[in-house]
């Protein structure tokens, strides 16, 4: 079966350094693979580059069949990122704001309501605007978005973070929901405990500095 | 298949503008903001040539423009601040919404937002200036078309600056130059409307319209790369 990630010597420069420079990386249908590595490593340029944010500029990039550095646009709609930010708009409330992100992802509103309820967000929080929401409530609000949205790839970016007990299990629930529903998921984390253990296997992205000056190449390690 | 596409962007404009007025509407910000300032334009330049009333009554077409322009800044800031704070911007550029729907959303919403700073401009310029139009319809018309291009402009230019960590004040180095046209016959057409000399009036409603029909084109077809490299 084709990768649903396929790199090749990829190349990413933000502004003239390189913050991704030969990569190399298989992630097949179904996969859980877990980027590991220090600040800077590239880690989530890597997880944008996926998601077709930041141009691939050099090599190959093939992400869910979309050649990336030809047009990386067409990859947008089937995968779901969940970055540093939320993507939330302050003065909407939680309900608001995942019922206009699914349907701007052409998810139905009984999806959005479902998401809702599966990140326990349909209570007394459905109705509160975000701006006075704490930091793990948000995390939890931009992850019913991504439920809804039902992507084909998810990427995330230290998704156990800011969140409590509870919400650090229901992530680890939802990548596995996530791809028995046939998904993939590529997701980056420093909590490499709990990441290692819900993982199929992990790939270190090593060799970045915080200004870019150094690239980083993908090595595969097993889990466990 | 083309009336799909054009039903498609419709509805993200839709989208777009009904999530701008439910966010105007939760923050007030051009209530309790926007339009106070332009009020306080207008008091400003009357305290200025209050000295000769009669200057003040024959500046005000111009006067009432400028103080739209100005106004105008602060409501395209705010309608891009809003999609620019904790990763927004990404998540529209990785939603489906058609780009040409956002920038008529965008578009939609600010000029919704300008059709009330001027109508309760226009009152201001009343009782304030003491100046009464002669021509209600053109005046009605003029400030239509007038929005339209303005809230067209300023959506193209509010996401070309969106990205920028300059963009407060490099906004309106931007955005003055271009809209000097409106600036021009929104006045000329006021002018005519003022002195009830119409006629004279119509003549420059028809710059204002293709000023409005040449941003929204440009619009449509250029937001998408403004908000790639925004």
């Amino acid at each position: 079966m084709d990768a649903v990630v396929r790199f090749r010597a990829a190349v990413c420069l933000l502004g003239r350094f390189p913050a991704l420079a030969g990569v190399d990386l298989d992630v097949a249908p179904g996969e859980i693979v877990l980027l590991q590595g220090p600040n800077g490593a590239g880690k989530t340029t890597l997880l944008r580059a996926c998601a077709g944010l930041v141009p691939v500029t050099e090599g190959q990039a093939d992400v869910l069949g979309v050649d990336l550095v030809a047009d990386r646009r067409p990859v947008r709609p089937m995968v779901g990122l969940l970055g540093h930010a939320t993507g939330l708009y302050d003065d909407l409330t939680v309900v608001e704001n995942v019922r206009f992100w699914s349907k701007a992802g052409r998810s139905k509103r009984a999806d959005a309501d479902a998401a809702l309820a599966r990140l326990g967000l349909d209570g007394r929080l459905a109705d509160v605007p975000v701006a006075r929401l704490s930091a793990g409530q948000r995390r939890r609000t931009a992850l019913a978005i991504l439920v809804a949205r039902r992507p084909r790839l998810w990427l995330l970016d230290e998704p156990h973070a800011a969140l409590d007990q509870d919400g650090r299990d229901l992530v680890d629930g939802l990548m596995a929901d996530a791809v028995a529903a046939g998904a993939t998921v590529l997701f980056a984390s420093h909590e490499l405990d709990r990441a290692e253990a819900v993982a199929h296997r992990s790939v270190t992205v090593a060799g970045g500095t915080v200004n870019g000056l150094l690239a980083g190449s993908a090595q595969e390690v097993p889990v466990g | 298949m083309a009336d799909l596409a054009a039903e498609s962007m419709l509805r993200d404009a839709a989208m777009v503008v009904g999530k701008d007025l439910r966010l105007e509407w939760r923050s007030r910000v051009t209530l309790s903001q926007i339009l106070p300032f332009a009020l306080l334009v207008l008091i400003l330049f009357a305290f200025a040539l209050d000295p000769d009333r009669r200057i003040l009554e024959e500046a005000t077409p111009g006067l009432f423009w400028l103080a739209v322009l100005f106004s105008m800044l602060l409501a395209i800031q705010r309608a891009y601040a809003v999609e620019t704070t904790d990763g927004v911007i990404d998540a529209l550029r990785l939603s489906d919404l058609d780009p040409a729907g956002i920038f008529l959303g965008k578009a939609a919403g600010i000029g919704l937002h300008l059709l009330v700073l001027e109508v309760v401009l226009f009152i201001g310029v009343t009782v304030l200036y003491g100046a009464t139009p002669h021509g209600g319809l053109l005046v009605v018309v003029t400030m239509l078309l007038a929005t339209a291009g303005l809230a067209a402009a300023g959506s193209l230019y509010g996401v070309l600056a969106a990205g920028l960590r300059v963009r407060d004040t490099l906004l309106p180095i931007l955005m003055l130059p271009v809209v000097a046209p409106v600036l021009i016959a929104g006045t000329e057409a006021f002018s005519a409307a003022y002195a009830n000399s119409s006629g004279d009036g119509w003549k420059w409603c028809g710059l204002l319209a293709a000023f409005s029909v040449l941003y929204l084109a440009i619009g449509i077809f250029a937001f998408e790369p403004l908000l790639e490299e925004s």
